[in-house]
């Protein structure tokens, strides 16, 4: 099985040095498109290749880039953005790539980077991921040193500085135009969309923000071609993706495996299946902001097509097992929390309506709960759902939440008709200040 | 006072950016990485440095979560409360934190040393529980490892 984005990675060693990344075939890709390629001709093959961005949201990456303005009459400078603030809770999947190989992104940067023809790009990195950090910087400073970052690399003319920013602390930084506010210095509120920053991004100039894994597929797909990319998926979705597994499983963790694999196949043969103990009750496929799938989905391919005709979506891929005895509750209430707590309260039904939405999971948890509790929850999925609030966060938020209330239906009445919580074992959820 | 290092590293950020207020967020970071917080008088030290008003930094400097506008411990903590570590069990190393340190979240220990603050997902959901002190991550967390960790913290 080919895994083009962790082949060189093995845990608990050191990511590759400039040197040793270069001896497996490292820049090469980089090489070819400033010997042999256009910007548009990169575009039209990465377009071709079908590679979707494994933010969350699926876009083509393509088709993505071709909105930015280009020719000799476009705005300068342009920006590049690698998104590497990954705080979506139960999603860990870009630090694997971060800490294993960073060479690997500052490559698909410059291609990127080429693609668009920025002349300045950042890595966006969250706080939290201090080893990346380090890396990161000691990567970019060997890149520069051998001419493949800074003025007219490599005898091509082409020209791109990378900075590493690293934020401090919230979720908002994310979001691809909050994440441009925050590069500016100020509060990360998101943006109004039009202009999309294709055309007016970070101080005004186009910007390019795309997912760490996104751009670590980029090496692969110039070196070998859109057809390639596309036949590595299982499924009508193409490439590799890396999935994760949390919670009570036998061995969690992250593996590079075909687009379309099965749930079933990751949470059994990879994942190990459940703890002894625990039995598997429901799980959100891609982070905390998809909704839940129950056991009936469990042989549904990891593609997006597929994952969104169950009425979820795709995220990031990283799925978050809730086990037997893990109280539904509990679990919406922990979510809830977050989201809550991360709201940038930019817009009132979010910033009104998400501590609202907690309030009542704590008080159905502690057994407080009133039967047209269930009534106002289900109102708040409509009114915070897509379209009713500024970004994405307030939708995004209801994903969990919506699909607790359909399948987790009978937990949340017995709550509210027993005036407890039913499992014993977990105690209420305790909002933290 | 900003010391003449900070304006150093301060100017070096300025130099990345159209204008100087562009920099704010990362001259918040230098100036508390040298006092650990951000006092009222450093904000206002930053706000001029910068050429904003002090209220119109302290909006964004409240934005953060890690940009501390309260005296903190030699040593923060940052306990993950997110979803994979709330499954695996995080509870009992939050109460067996509170009842060691005797603090709250929120709170400094008597003698200084320690800051309790819940963290949303640190990004190591495989390995959960976990926390972070510092840059130093913990993970695979057990109630009966946290004398070990906490002890290397003077
Ligand atoms: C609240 C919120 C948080 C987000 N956080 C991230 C993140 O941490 N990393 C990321 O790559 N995308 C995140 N996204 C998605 C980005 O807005 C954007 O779609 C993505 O970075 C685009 O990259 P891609 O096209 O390569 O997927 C977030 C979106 C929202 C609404
Ligand atoms: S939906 Fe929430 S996070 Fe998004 S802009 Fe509105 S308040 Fe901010
Ligand atoms: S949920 Fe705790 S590290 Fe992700």
């Amino acid at each position: 099985m080919e895994k083009p984005l962790t082949q060189h990675i093995v845990p608990g060693r050191a990511p590759l040095s400039l040197k040793e990344y270069e001896q497996v075939g490292g820049y090469q890709s980089v090489r070819k498109i400033l010997k042999e390629m256009t910007p548009q001709e990169v575009q039209a093959l990465v377009k071709e290749s079908d590679l979707k961005g494994r933010g969350g949201a699926g876009f083509n990456t393509g088709l993505k880039w071709s909105f930015v303005p280009m020719g000799p009459d476009a705005a300068t400078p342009k920006y590049l953005v690698a998104n590497a603030d990954e705080m979506e809770p139960g999603t860990f999947k870009d630090r694997v790539l971060l800490e294993g190989n960073p060479h690997q992104l500052i490559e698909g940067m410059i291609v990127a980077a080429y693609a668009i023809q920025a002349s300045i790009s950042y890595v966006f990195l969250r706080w939290a991921y201090k080893v990346a950090a380090r890396e990161i910087t000691k990567a970019i400073q060997e890149a520069y040193d051998a001419g493949y970052l800074g003025q007219n690399i490599l005898g091509s003319g082409f020209n791109l500085d990378m900075h590493l920013h690293t934020g401090v602390g919230r979720y908002m930084c994310g979001e691809e135009t909050a994440l441009l506010n925050a590069l500016e210095g100020k509060r990360a509120n998101p943006r109004a969309k039009p202009p999309f920053p294709q055309v007016s991004g970070l101080f005004g100039k186009p910007t390019i923000v795309n997912n760490v894994e996104t751009l670590c597929c980029l090496p692969h797909i110039v070196n070998n071609g859109a057809e390639w990319f596309k036949k590595l998926g299982l499924t009508a979705d193409a490439g590799t993706k890396l999935f994760g597994v949390s919670g009570r499983v036998k061995t969690p963790g992250c593996w590079e495996l075909p687009m379309g694999t099965t749930i079933r196949e990751i949470l059994e043969d990879y994942a190990g299946g459940m703890q002894d103990g625990y039995l598997f009750r429901g799980l959100l496929p891609g982070g905390a902001s998809t909704d839940f799938l129950v056991e009936e989905h469990l042989d549904l391919p990891m593609d997006y097509p597929s994952i969104q005709a169950a009425g979820s979506r795709m995220g990031t891929g990283t799925m978050i097992i809730m086990d037997d005895q893990t109280c539904p509750v509990g679990f919406t209430l922990n979510l809830q929390h977050f989201f809550a707590q991360e709201s940038c309260g930019f817009c009132t039904p979010c910033r009104e309506g998400l501590p609202w939405v907690e309030k009542i999971l704590l008080a159905i948890d502690k057994g407080e709960g009133k039967p047209e509790h269930l009534l106002t929850l289900d109102f708040h999925t409509k009114y915070l759902g897509p379209g009713n609030t500024f970004c994405a966060l307030a939708p995004g938020a209801m994903e969990p939440l919506q699909s607790a209330l359909k399948y987790f239906r009978e937990d949340f009445e017995r709550h509210i008709h027993e005036h407890h919580c039913p499992w014993s074992k977990a105690k209420a959820w305790q909002p933290s200040i | 006072m900003l010391t003449a290092e900070e304006k150093h590293q301060i100017d070096h950020e300025i130099s990345l950016v159209p204008a100087p207020k562009n920099a704010c967020i990362e001259a918040l970071k230098i100036v508390q990485h040298s006092h650990g917080w951000i006092s009222d008088e450093s904000l206002k030290d930053v706000a001029d440095y910068v050429g904003m008003s002090p209220a119109e930094l302290d909006s964004v400097a409240t934005f953060y979560n890690l940009i501390f506008r309260r005296p903190v411990g030699r040593h923060v903590i940052l306990l993950c409360d997110s979803i994979s570590c709330y499954v695996m069990g995080y509870e009992t190393i939050k109460e067996a934190l509170h009842e060691k340190l005797n603090i709250q979240y929120g709170q400094t220990t008597a003698d200084g040393r320690f800051t309790l603050l819940p963290n949303c997902c640190l990004g190591t959901c495989d390995c959960a529980p976990a926390l972070m002190i510092d840059n130093d991550l913990y993970r695979n967390l057990t109630v009966e490892q946290l004398d070990e960790i906490l002890n290397k913290y003077t």
